[in-house]
């Protein structure tokens, strides 16, 4: 079997397993695994620009917190708002700032640029938290979820977890195949030149800054679906979700993982996420309450992943199939 | 606003500024000379505050307690960039950043472990204590001008240091060819884990002569840090007197967003807006010169 086909194969075993997961878990496990698939949308859309465009953005989050609040605040109190008029909204908004952000960051590069990007992100983060706009720093809750309603026929109810499940299973699945696309096609060859040579690419006569600038509002609409979706699962929408702790956690995600990969920043979701999991549930050790700072745990598993693990798990993985590859064949 | 009030936002603009600039001040000459963009630059003025308060009250003394507390940031930084950063020289900003982000997690939750998760606040020294009068019924509390005049002070002592001096020509020199000091005979390591070492001490002495005015307390160093990087945006990286005027910039635009009332067609502006006006003022200037007033031209 060639790797091609060894990969195809591990894809879909995958793809299975995570199909399994509502038959055979509880419903603790569902909600956990619909919160990783959704952090995996979010840190496949930031693995756009880090891993493809070699845009390093340090403020993700805003998109993502974005479309949570414009769900949040289109939704009627104690009714349903619909899902199918509501979610282009978010993504819409989310990618309408992403266009005005993007304009202004990309006019710088590098070093600049990631400290742009993180203070245009915490811009947004105290208009919400300062203003009275939608609940201030306690944030505002989603009481009821979005309905499904085309015309009076709801094919599936976003209140049942697995029916919620199974619907932000869809669209991972889809942001995965949307991305796969973009990225074989002739954009997807500029960005990717953009990102080794920015100047070769310009003097071929591409005007870069608007395929940047493409990319930046396509990853700020796909965090919006992250975003939108996360506030639906957990019903409350604060400026949190657009601080900075969160935008680290998703690029610690696409570099856990291994950037420029895709599979890689969904894998990188779900370890993290299992890791916090963990840590956070590590008893106390000799006077010390280890789960209530597990945070310190995270930061030396950061540190030591940025100085060990430069290429991610999928590096990892790739340098173990090698190395096993070399053992069986000669070396030439 | 009467031209008193008005007088004392100026001046704790210009405070505010100045504390600032020794902040943004240590961030740029961290990545200027060594390329090392440092997130958790931030926590060291946490960590200065928080050494400020509590050996204040081992000392009963503040003068005793910034003493040491700064011969002990010192010895952090050296010991960070021994265990960490000089790993970073060689590599992509990515992981400059993602490192150091660690680190921010790393320090606040040894912040909670060591001195816990309360406010505190440090008593201001009695020779700094009373206020000058201004105007008829407006005074003026002396410890701010303090912190202005040391602000100051370690202005113009960096610009000798860097200036006039055979260290501060070694790391003029580190800043533009490294291995051409290096083969030279110069200690390049040994010059990057002291600017290392000073960068951290100044912030981390920036958070202790601020403690005796803000209080001390959890997360004090991400706002700080996070203006920081607009500052140095708006000066230019690298560039020592470029954070001096952005950082004087900033800290007037934030003083007077948050006492001028500015009201358009009914809605209130400022001082809702207030947390705003400094990335506003960040974005006017991407627009008009992205590489920053003082930076050199991308």
């Amino acid at each position: 079997m060639d790797k091609r086909k060894l990969a195809l194969v591990t894809l879909f075993a995958c793809l299975a397993a995570l199909a399994v997961v509502p038959f055979v878990a509880e419903k603790f496990y569902i909600q956990l695994f619909t919160k990783i698939l959704i952090m995996g949308i979010f840190a496949m859309s930031l693995d756009l620009l880090i891993g493809y465009t070699g845009l390093v953005s340090f403020g993700h989050a805003a998109y993502f917190g974005t479309a949570g609040y414009v769900l949040a605040l289109v939704s009627p109190q104690y009714q349903a708002a619909n899902l199918f008029t509501t979610l282009p909204l978010a993504m819409g908004v989310s990618a309408v700032l992403a266009l005005v952000i993007g304009a202004l960051v990309l006019r710088t590069s590098g070093i600049y640029f990631i400290m742009v990007t993180l203070a245009f992100s915490q811009m947004l983060f105290y208009l919400f938290h300062d203003t009275k706009i939608a609940g201030g720093a306690d944030g505002i809750y989603v009481y009821v979820r979005p309905a499904a309603d085309i015309l009076g026929w709801k094919p599936f109810d976003l209140e049942n977890v697995v029916h919620l499940y199974f619907v932000v299973l869809a669209l991972f699945v889809g942001v995965f195949m949307l991305l796969r696309v973009v990225l074989k096609s002739l954009f997807g060859r500029v960005i990717d030149g953009i990102r080794i040579n920015e100047h070769r690419m310009k003097s071929l006569g591409y005007p870069t800054f608007r395929y940047k600038l493409a990319c930046f509002v396509l990853a700020g609409a796909l965090a919006g679906l992250a975003g939108y979706l996360a506030a639906i699962q957990f019903g409350v929408v604060n400026p949190d979700m657009m601080a900075w702790h969160a935008s680290g956690s998703v690029m610690m995600m696409v570099i856990l993982g291994g950037m420029g990969t895709l599979v890689g920043p969904a894998l990188g979701a779900m370890v993290m996420m299992l890791l916090e999991l963990g840590f956070q549930s590590l008893p106390e050790v000799g006077g010390i309450n280890i789960g209530k700072h597990w945070q310190l745990l995270m930061g030396s598993f950061i540190v030591l992943v940025a100085l060990l693990l430069p290429y991610g798990l999928m590096g990892l993985i790739g340098l173990l199939a090698r190395r096993k590859q070399g053992d069986g064949a000669s070396h030439g | 606003m009467d031209f008193g009030t008005f007088l004392i936002q100026l001046l704790n603009g210009v405070q505010y500024g100045l504390l600032l600039f020794l902040v943004a001040s240590g961030l740029t000459l961290v990545f200027g000379i060594m390329g090392v963009i440092n997130i958790a630059h931030g926590s060291f003025y946490m960590v200065g505050a928080y050494l400020a308060w509590s050996l204040s009250e081992r000392f009963g003394n503040l003068w005793a307690a910034i003493l040491v507390g700064v011969v002990l940031s010192v010895l952090l930084g050296m010991f960070l960039e021994w265990l960490l950063i000089k790993r970073l020289y060689a590599r992509d900003h990515l992981y400059q950043v993602l490192l150091t982000y660690g680190l921010i997690l790393v320090f606040e939750e040894l912040r909670s472990l060591v001195w816990g998760d309360d406010v505190h606040g440090v008593q201001v020294p009695a020779i700094l204590e009373g206020s000058i009068p201004l105007t008829e019924n407006l005074a003026y509390p002396v410890v701010r001008l303090w912190i202005s005049a040391v602000c100051i002070a370690l202005a113009i002592g960096m610009y000798l240091l860097i200036q006039r001096t055979r260290i501060g020509m070694m790391i003029r020199a580190g800043a533009s060819n490294r291995e051409m000091v290096q083969s030279l005979g110069f200690n390049i390591q040994l010059v990057y884990r002291i600017v290392f070492a000073l960068g951290i001490a100044l912030t981390a002495f920036a958070g202790m002569i601020a403690a005796p005015v803000s209080s001390v307390f959890p997360g004090m160093g991400n706002h700080v840090l996070i203006i920081c990087f607009v500052v140095v945006v708006i000066g230019g990286i690298g560039s020592v007197k470029g954070a001096m005027v952005a950082a004087i910039l900033i800290g007037l635009v934030d003083t007077f967003g948050k006492v001028v009332h500015v009201e358009i067609a009914g809605v209130k502006l400022l001082p809702e807006l207030a947390g705003m006006t400094v990335y506003l003022l960040m974005a006017a200037v991407l627009l008009w010169r992205p590489e920053g007033i003082f930076g050199k031209r991308l």
